[in-house]
């Protein structure tokens, strides 16, 4: 296998795709969005539950590909107990991380996230790893329509 | 290698861009239902004509004029030739399949269209044919009607007639699925749409560049191509409509050409085809297409056809023995494509692996996402074959897939 592609799907990252956390419902939620990819076809939902500026639940469903379920998985992880804040702070930094690559971005703030850095070798891929971090940011905006990659 | 009579080792030394690597492996194009590759022979007749005879046409009185306006009619002949149209003024020169549907949608159905009426499709087409027709009903106040699709990728014809009401205006319908190979029975229909008294406009951008389409066998009424999948130019593409049906026809797009004469209150305008071929053409585009159906006609389509049927038999054979592949679509007669899914492994992850290994195949909805639904997927992974490729590239393919499935272990 090419190191790209072992760098793209590393352990955490194929774990993550087929064992998603906090893939379920949010009880309670206040803050919902849907993401759509037209690439591929690829949908998910994100919902929060944000307390005085803090996000104490998040959950996503839907469907995608290991690297889209990754990304959405290891995001719910991340931005819980976050405050909004934080949360589009994170959001800024992966998607420097996914587009530009590692060099560019203080990954010690990014912890286990800096396993997206394989995306930035694969341009077409950059959306798959991104599309929950937009639908995140649409739904602490409240965003009235469906996200899309495109 | 040789299937049916076709020499392919011979065809790929035609096809330059066959020849190369791509991530460091020798490239293997299993995606030609998205774009075809070009033989040097259509590369040449492009740069044949803007090296000597581009001009404008129809307009000049120039030498270069008019031999740019006879290379341009020469094309629209070969295209007649191609589809065994009548007439060469029954080919319409446009950008290709999705504009072709688009003009008949915004004239004929335009005008045939009202409130209240019904236009048919199938749930095996892409959104090229759902869209246009979508946007015809909404302006129209018109309802869109489905004929539905089986488990295995077939129409299903038993409720065919009580589709065609007496509302319906049209019936649009694919030749050959791109998403999943069907070949639909475009005859049988056509027969039983106009026994009701419907039109049919059939979209043939996947039959044309595996099968001979005879539009008079068929007697639909109107057949749609692009020229890129039939490996020539991007953005040319051919209409054929029945000579009274276009001539019935409400102009398209207004401009130069379209018209007889122009005064300030009124425009007389021009005959078919030239009517709905508002401005400069792409001349060019037209040579190349000419010159890529000389090239399919060199080779003979039916040792092309058969090329198809042997090559794709191999392919599912090949893909069904990869554990954990399941093929879709399993209609009675199929052509061009193989679309699979993988257990647990999504097409998108699929494609990215491959395309290191080399191999080039399609992965998504194939724009065909109210199909997808059908079969309960968001999105396969499709390999679809063409004239020039080889047992060889199905083979790469199937290492492919056992690498795709050492990453997902």
């Amino acid at each position: 296998m090419s190191s790209e592609l072992r760098d793209l799907y590393q352990e955490v990252v194929l774990d993550h795709g087929k064992r998603p956390r906090n893939f379920r419902a949010v009880e309670g939620a206040n803050h919902r969005a849907e993401g759509f990819n037209p690439l591929c076809g690829d949908q998910l939902t994100v919902a929060l539950k944000v307390e005085e500026g803090v996000i104490r639940d998040i959950g996503f469903q839907g469907q995608g590909c290991a690297i889209s379920r990754a990304s959405a998985s290891l995001m719910t992880g991340a931005v819980k107990d976050k405050t909004c804040e934080e949360a589009e702070l994170l959001f800024a930094r992966v998607h420097q991380l996914v587009t530009e690559g590692p060099a560019e971005v203080d990954t010690e703030a990014l912890g286990k996230l800096t396993v997206l850095s394989g995306v930035s070798e694969f341009p077409a891929r950059v959306k798959c790893a991104s599309l929950a971090w937009h639908t995140l940011r649409a739904a602490l905006h409240g965003a009235p329509e469906p996200v899309s990659t495109e | 290698m040789s299937t049916s009579g076709l020499d392919v080792a011979r065809v790929r030394a035609d096809f330059p861009i066959l020849h190369q690597e791509v991530r460091g492996r020798p490239l293997v194009y299993l995606d030609s239902a998205a774009s075809g590759q070009k033989p040097q022979a259509v590369l040449d007749a492009i740069a044949h004509f803007y090296t000597h005879d581009n001009a404008n046409v129809h307009r000049g009185v120039h030498l270069l004029s008019e031999r740019a306006t006879e290379a341009f009619e020469g094309a629209r002949e070969k295209v007649r030739r191609f589809l065994n149209a009548r007439e060469a003024q029954e080919i319409v020169f446009v950008r290709g399949t999705t504009e072709a549907i688009n003009l008949v949608a915004q004239t004929f159905g335009r005008k045939h269209v009202g409130p209240g009426d019904e236009v048919l499709i199938t749930e095996l087409e892409h959104h090229a044919n759902i869209v246009p027709w979508q946007m015809l009903c909404e302006q129209q106040g018109a309802q869109l009607k489905y004929v539905p699709v089986d488990a295995h990728g077939d129409l299903v014809l038993e409720g065919l007639d009580a589709l065609l009401t007496p509302r319906t205006r049209i019936l649009a319908l694919t030749h050959v699925s791109n998403a999943l190979g069907t070949v639909v029975p475009v005859k049988e229909l056509v027969r039983r749409a106009h026994a009701k008294g419907v039109p049919v406009l059939v979209d043939g951008a996947q039959a044309v560049t595996h099968f001979p389409v005879d539009v008079q066998a068929l007697d639909c009424d109107f057949y749609a191509f692009s020229g890129h999948k039939l490996f020539g130019p991007m953005g040319i593409g051919a209409l054929y409509g029945k000579k009274a049906l276009l001539e019935a026809m409400p102009p398209y797009q207004g401009g130069g050409d379209m018209i007889l004469s122009v005064t300030m209150e009124k425009t007389v305008y021009n005959r078919i085809p030239h009517r709905f071929e508002a401005g400069t053409p792409d001349v060019a585009g037209a040579v190349g297409l000419g010159a890529a159906i000389d090239y399919l006609e060199g080779l003979g389509r039916e040792a092309i056809a058969a090329h198809d049927q042997a090559l794709l038999a191999y392919a599912e054979g090949a893909l069904g023995g990869v554990p954990g592949v399941r093929l879709l679509g399993h209609g009675r007669e199929r052509s061009g494509v193989v679309s699979f899914v993988m257990q647990d492994i999504h097409p998108h992850d699929i494609g990215t692996i491959l395309d290191r290994e080399g191999v080039a195949i399609r992965t998504g909805h194939h724009c065909a996402q109210p199909l997808m639904k059908c079969f309960g997927v968001a999105a396969t992974a499709r390999a679809s074959l063409a004239l020039y490729n080889t047992r060889e590239d199905v083979d790469a393919l199937v290492a492919g897939l056992h690498k795709v499935r050492e990453v997902f272990a």
